[in-house]
Formats: structure tokens, C-alpha cells, sequence
């Protein structure tokens, strides 16, 4: 077939399925919107496999399937097409997003099953996959934005999608509008990029890109990719703008797999791998981004630990995993930060729907304190989730394993690298062990503290199935991406198939005169390995074998676990410095200038032309014959003028 | 029986004092009559009034256009005529009587 019908069917499927849904909401039953909504993203992923299977038979310098179905923009010097391009690396994306949004799909037909907005809810999914495909299938930042905007929303509806409770509406709101922070930095870095370079195209930007890095801040490529990122911090939820992320739980569960955990939050990522020589040409901004995402990532670990809900403590993990992908971007490993992303979006999407699986079963129970010993009710889902949590906390050779360690490993040897970074890394994959055990044996293992009136029972087969699916993913999905050194020792020495299939696209910092030996490698895998297996050893003895003990540690530490409990008070701090003063002053304001003066202003003509008007207003009484007076003194008036001249 | 002198001694100046007389008794009715059947003859006293001034320079210029203009008002009074009786007929069904003060109604 050919490729632009391809690229039309599996961009379009999804929004037909929107369309139909929505016009339908109040009709459609969960069983006709779920699985036309389901076979809508299915669909779009038999066109993203036949897509990629042709893009693997080209010949690896010119893999780039680009379809342009007619210019959208055209004034003066700024030209956009409604371009879409497959390239290696939007092909992951196209992939995980239809592969993974498909099993969504089926999942949410089990979990929405009882609400009342089910077909509203498939058509806001399946809107959410249409702008995310153009996100990612978008040739240009500003086909880009389209999407970037476009998944925002759906975010939005989604996240409020039980708006009657106030505070999920207030959660949708915050998203929105911290994502709006974001955009307008991201839309200022585009400005910056067209006003420098004169096009907003992706591959004609990453030709301009300098080739000697910037080392001035102000470059334009520095600034420009700076804001960039800012915006990719919003949607990406890094700091300082991650806060809406926990708070976007308040949507039903299939949708924090799908969106805040697997596909949109990513892809402040994708842009950076997306714009990778641009952001090469500029050190200083990968220096920034490094850091932001080690810190994100070792920040958000230690808020995962403190964590009661089930929901937020992967909401925490997920800004941590972020984390990781940023900081392997931000050492220029733009290939790993992918990897991570792909294999991310496996365990964590898993892990989301497992936990929905959990809220099902305990009749929308969230605290893992209500939880324990769920293992024998719920077999598919803790074997399943086993998985997950294998992968995470990167025990070999599950997913995570592969792309955490070549992040770690990046980290370290990069030219881009600092140990500090690495040492950073470590330690939220020591945490990472730490809170992922922690909710393991709180959820499934240990003694059950299910309230009695309360039955868990295993979910059925379409959640499972899905379950089941991404737990083997889970598993193998890391392989596509072996390093040297395991790879060396393993019987038929498997390649490193991501690399080779990203290499040609992506521009990294050279290797050249960076010598490490092996016997680093495996020490560095060693120590963070080992140190994640204690780590989840001592989270499995204190809250299996002697619950206690947590406790005592927690009122040791006193102020300290007070404050991450409550999140640092970041919340507080944004509360009290910025939104508090601007409520302020926006009601001084509205006090002072719009009540005092404007508003004043416009009474006081208005009480000008009513005065005005109610003495004129005596003249019309009404009565006829005094009317006819009036015209006959006009008269007079008129005739005196002319005569007296 | 007046000779042709005496009609011939009737200047510009008489036809258009009586006109001015006229035209004034028909405004003053208009002014001061409650009865609205009163009040429209007098409006009829004041267009032929008109139309008397009219005719009176046409005469004494020697154009014809003033006596055409006669015709055109004769017109819009004949119209005007019938748009008057028609509301003083539907005042009359709703009061029973034609006085002016009844007109104070349409006022918004």
C-alpha cells in the first residue's frame, strides 16, 4: 500500500473513532464504544507495523518514510506542511503509543464498564491517540505543537473526567495550567529557532544546528533549546514544573497508564531526541537538563517512599523514571534516553494497570495501608506486576535492567558525564528499589489489612490479558538493547539492535579518545545492581517481616520524614510565593483600579447621559398637540433666522 | 357683479394674507381643538392654505410648476386623510369617543 494512504489511515482511525463516539456519548453503550474505540487504535497499529516494516527494509542511512498532504502555513518566509514523517525514532513512538494505547483500550472496556460517560470517555482516548500521533508523526515543532497542545487538552478532560467531584476538576485545571507555563517557554524556543535558522522544520533545523557546540549562554541555539526544554519540563513533568503529575491521578486509572505514564509525559523526551543536534550544538543546556533530571529523578524516589496511595506513588515513580530519560539526554545518550522511554512505557504502563486491576478488585480503594496479601486473590495481577516491579528496580534481564544501567553507565563516561550525575543516578535506583518493594509487599504481600466488608477478587479477562501481554513486554523488551560487555559474554553475542537502528539518525557526542575498559562497565552494573537488591531486601524486611520498624525509622527522623511526606511543600512554596501574591494583586486590582477607576469611569457617563436624558424626557409627554406646537415654534425659529439675516 | 379691475387689483399681497390667515386658524385648531375629527380638518385647512400660496405665485410668476405641486399635496392629503380616519376609527372602537388625550397611549 501505498505511504501516504498509510500514514492517512493511522493518523485519521483514531479521530474517526473520536467522531463517532462523541457524537454518540449519550448512546453508546461500553461495549460497542469500548471495542470501536479499541479497534480504532488497533487499527492504527496494523499501519504502524506495516509503516515500520517497510522503513526497515530501506537501507539504514535513509530510513525516512515523509508524507506531505498539503501546505498549512505559507506567509512570507515561514512555510509548514501538513507533514508527517517516519523516521527510526518516531517509529518507536508510533509503535509504543498504538501498541500500548490499544492494550489501554481493552483494559478500560473491563475498568469503565459500570461508569455512566463510558463512550464520552472512549472518544476523549481516543482524541488523545489522534493528537499524540500527530505530536510525534509531526515534521515540523510547530505540527508539533498542534499535538503538544492537542494531548494537553485531552489530559485535561481526562484528568477531570469525574468533574462532579471538585477536586478532580481542580487537578484537571492545575494540569492544564501548568502546562500552559510550559508552552509558552516552549513556543518563546520557537520563536527563538525560527527567527535564527528561518525554519521550523526538524531535519532542516538539526542541518543548520552549528556544528562547533555553543559556549556562550546566549547563543541562539543555547536559548532557543533552553526554552525548549522548559517546555518539555511542563509537559514532562520535571522540575519545577512536575507538580501537577501526582495530582493527575484523580483520572481513571487506564488513563495515568496511558498518558502519564506511557506516552505523553514522554514526550517532552521525544523532543529533545527529536531536536538532537540542535541540543547538542548547545553543552550548556544539556548541562542543565542533565542535572534537572538527576535531581528530578532522585527528588521524586524519595516522595515515592513517603507514599500512602497506590496511584501517587507510581505517579512518583513515573516523574523519577522521567528523570532518568532526561538525564541520559542531557549527557547527550539521546539512543538510551529513547531506550529507556520504550521500556519505561512497558513496566510502567503494567504497573499503572495493575494497580487499576488492584482499585477494581477493592472497590476503589487506593491506600496500600488497606491493602496485604492480595497475592492469593489476584494471582494474574501480582505475577504480572512482578514483572513490573522486576523491571523497574532493574534487575536483570528485565526491561529496566538494560536501559537504566546503559543511562547509569552514560551518566558516568559521556564527555558530557560527570560521576556526580552517575552517584545521583545510583541513589534513585537505590530509592526506586526501595518505594517499588515497599508497595509490592504493602499491596500483595504480608498480612492482609483488607477491611472485612471488602471481597478482592481477580479481574477478568480483558484486564488481564492486557496485563498478561505487558508483563511479557516487560521482560523481553529490554533485549533489544544488550550492551557490549553482556553482550560479549552471552552465546551468539546479540547486537545492540536500538543502537543500530537509532545510530544513523541521531547526532551524540563522539567517543573518540574515550577509552573504558570492561571490567569498569561491569563493576559500575555491579555496584547499582547490588545495591537496588539490597535496597529491595531491606524494603522486604521492614515491611513484610517487621512492619514496625518503618514506623520507628519515620519518627527518628522526625521533621525530615515530615517534610517529604509532604512532598518538600513544594505545592506550599509555589502556593505562597507565586499564586498566593498574584491572587493578591490581582484583587488589588480589581479593588483599586478595575471597582475604583474603570468601573467608576463608566458609571459616572452613564449617569451623565441618563441626567442628560431626563430633562430632555419631559418633552415627550405624549401629547399630541403639544408636539404640534413644537414643530410650529421650530417653525418660527427656523423662518426668523432666514428672515432676519 | 366686481368688474375685471377689482379682480385685477387683487395683488400677490391679498392672496398671500389670506393664505397666512388661514394657515395660522388651521395651526391654532390644531393646537388648541381636543376633537381629533377638528384637529384633522384643520390639518386640511393648513395644506390648502398652502396650496393657496402655492397657486397664488404660480400665477404671478407665470410658471407652472407651483400649480403641479398642488396636485402632489392634494395627493399626500387624500392619503393622509385616510391614514388619520382609519386610527381615529380604531381610537373610537377602543374609547368610544375621538378626543386627542387618547393618542397619549402611544406613547412607549
Amino acid at each position: 500500500m501505498n505511504h501516504s494512504l498509510l500514514m492517512a489511515i493511522l493518523l485519521l482511525s483514531p479521530f474517526v473513532g473520536f467522531l463517532i463516539n462523541g457524537a454518540r456519548y449519550r448512546k453508546n453503550g461500553p461495549n460497542l464504544a469500548g471495542w470501536l474505540a479499541t479497534t480504532a487504535i488497533a487499527i492504527s497499529f496494523i499501519c504502524s507495523i506495516l509503516l515500520v516494516a517497510d522503513l526497515i527494509g530501506m537501507p539504514a542511512e535513509s530510513r525516512r518514510i515523509a508524507v506531505s498532504f498539503f501546505d498549512w502555513i505559507v506567509i512570507d518566509k515561514l512555510k509548514v506542511a501538513a507533514g508527517f514523517v517516519v523516521d527510526p525514532i518516531s517509529a518507536i513512538m508510533i509503535l509504543v503509543i498504538t501498541g500500548v494505547g490499544t492494550l489501554i483500550h481493552m483494559f478500560s472496556i473491563g475498568y469503565m464498564h459500570h461508569d455512566k460517560g463510558v463512550a464520552k470517555y472512549f472518544a476523549y482516548l481516543n482524541l488523545f491517540v489522534f493528537n499524540m500521533l500527530i505530536l510525534v508523526l509531526g515534521d515540523s515543532l510547530l505540527t508539533m505543537f498542534v499535538g503538544w497542545e492537542g494531548v494537553g487538552l485531552c489530559s485535561y478532560l481526562l484528568i477531570g473526567f469525574w468533574f462532579t467531584d471538585k477536586d478532580k476538576a481542580a487537578a484537571g485545571m492545575k494540569a492544564f495550567i501548568t502546562n500552559r507555563i510550559g508552552d509558552a517557554a516552549f513556543l518563546l524556543g520557537m520563536f527563538i529557532l525560527f527567527m535564527t535558522y528561518g525554519t521550523l522544520n526538524f531535519f532542516d533545523l538539526n542541518q543548520l544546528a552549528p556544528t562547533v557546540p555553543e559556549a556562550s549562554w546566549l547563543g541562539a541555539a543555547t536559548l532557543g533549546t533552553l526554552m525548549l526544554f522548559i517546555g518539555a519540563t511542563g509537559k514532562s513533568a520535571q522540575i519545577p514544573l512536575y507538580v501537577w503529575l501526582p495530582d493527575a491521578m484523580a483520572g481513571p486509572t487506564p488513563v495515568s497508564a496511558l498518558i502519564h505514564a506511557a506516552t505523553m509525559v514522554t514526550a517532552g523526551v521525544y523532543m529533545i531526541v527529536r531536536l538532537n543536534a540542535m541540543f547538542i550544538a548547545a553543552p550548556n543546556t544539556l548541562m542543565i537538563i542533565a542535572v534537572i533530571g538527576a535531581a528530578t529523578a532522585v527528588m521524586a524516589a524519595s516522595i515515592g517512599m513517603t507514599q500512602w496511595d497506590i496511584k501517587k506513588v507510581l505517579a512518583y515513580s513515573t516523574v523519577s523514571q522521567l528523570g532518568y530519560m532526561f538525564l541520559a539526554a542531557g549527557v547527550g545518550a539521546f539512543g538510551v534516553a529513547m531506550f529507556h522511554l520504550m521500556t519505561h512505557a512497558f513496566f510502567k504502563a503494567l504497573m499503572f494497570l495493575g494497580s487499576g486491576s488492584v482499585i477494581h478488585a477493592m472497590h476503589e480503594e487506593q491506600d496500600i495501608r488497606k491493602m496485604g496479601a492480595l497475592k492469593k486473590y489476584m494471582p494474574i495481577t501480582h505475577i504480572t506486576f512482578f514483572f513490573g516491579w522486576l523491571a523497574i528496580i532493574g534487575m536483570p534481564p528485565f526491561a529496566g535492567f538494560f536501559s537504566k544501567d546503559e543511562i547509569l553507565w552514560k551518566a558516568m563516561t559521556s564527555p558530557l558525564g560527570h560521576p556526580l550525575l552517575w552517584a545521583a543516578g545510583v541513589l534513585g535506583a537505590v530509592m526506586t528499589a526501595f518505594y517499588m518493594t515497599r508497595l509490592m509487599a504493602l499491596t500483595f504481600w504480608g498480612k492482609s489489612r483488607v477491611p472485612k466488608e471488602v471481597h478482592p477478587h481477580e479481574s477478568p479477562a480483558l484486564m488481564t490479558i492486557p496485563l498478561i501481554v505487558l508483563g511479557l513486554l516487560s521482560i523481553v523488551g529490554g533485549w533489544l538493547g544488550i550492551n557490549h560487555a553482556i553482550s560479549s559474554i552471552l552465546p551468539g553475542h546479540p547486537a545492540n539492535v536500538l543502537e543500530h537502528w537509532l545510530g544513523p539518525v541521531l547526532r551524540e557526542p563522539s567517543l573518540d579518545g574515550v577509552h573504558h575498559s570492561v571490567t569498569m562497565e561491569w563493576a559500575l552494573m555491579g555496584v547499582s545492581v547490588g545495591l537496588a537488591a539490597l535496597s529491595a531486601f531491606v524494603a522486604y524486611h521492614f515491611y513484610v517481616r517487621s512492619p514496625e520498624t518503618p514506623k520507628k525509622i519515620a519518627e527518628s527522623l522526625g521533621p525530615v520524614y515530615r517534610l517529604i511526606s509532604k512532598k518538600y511543600l513544594v505545592d506550599e512554596l509555589y502556593f505562597g510565593v507565586i499564586i498566593n501574591p498574584l491572587i493578591a494583586f490581582s484583587k488589588n486590582l480589581w479593588h483599586h483600579v478595575d471597582v475604583q477607576v474603570i468601573d467608576k469611569t463608566t458609571y459616572l457617563l452613564a449617569d451623565l447621559m441618563k441626567g442628560g436624558g431626563s430633562v430632555v424626557r419631559t418633552l415627550q409627554t405624549g401629547n399630541m398637540q403639544q408636539y404640534a406646537m413644537y414643530i410650529g415654534l421650530g417653525l418660527v425659529a427656523v423662518l426668523s433666522f432666514v428672515l432676519m439675516r | 357683479m366686481p368688474s375685471t379691475d377689482v379682480i385685477n387689483q387683487i395683488g400677490l399681497s391679498h392672496y398671500l394674507v389670506l393664505s397666512a390667515a388661514l394657515f395660522t386658524m388651521g395651526f391654532l385648531g390644531v393646537l388648541m381643538r381636543r376633537n381629533v375629527l377638528v384637529m384633522m380638518m384643520c390639518i386640511e385647512l393648513m395644506l390648502n392654505a398652502v396650496n393657496l400660496t402655492f397657486i397664488a405665485f404660480s400665477k404671478f410668476s407665470g410658471r407652472i410648476d407651483g400649480q403641479i405641486m398642488v396636485f402632489f399635496v392634494m395627493t399626500i392629503a387624500a392619503a393622509e386623510a385616510a391614514v388619520g380616519l382609519a386610527i381615529i376609527v380604531s381610537i373610537f372602537k377602543r374609547y368610544r369617543e375621538v378626543n386627542i388625550r387618547f393618542f397619549e397611549h402611544l406613547k412607549g
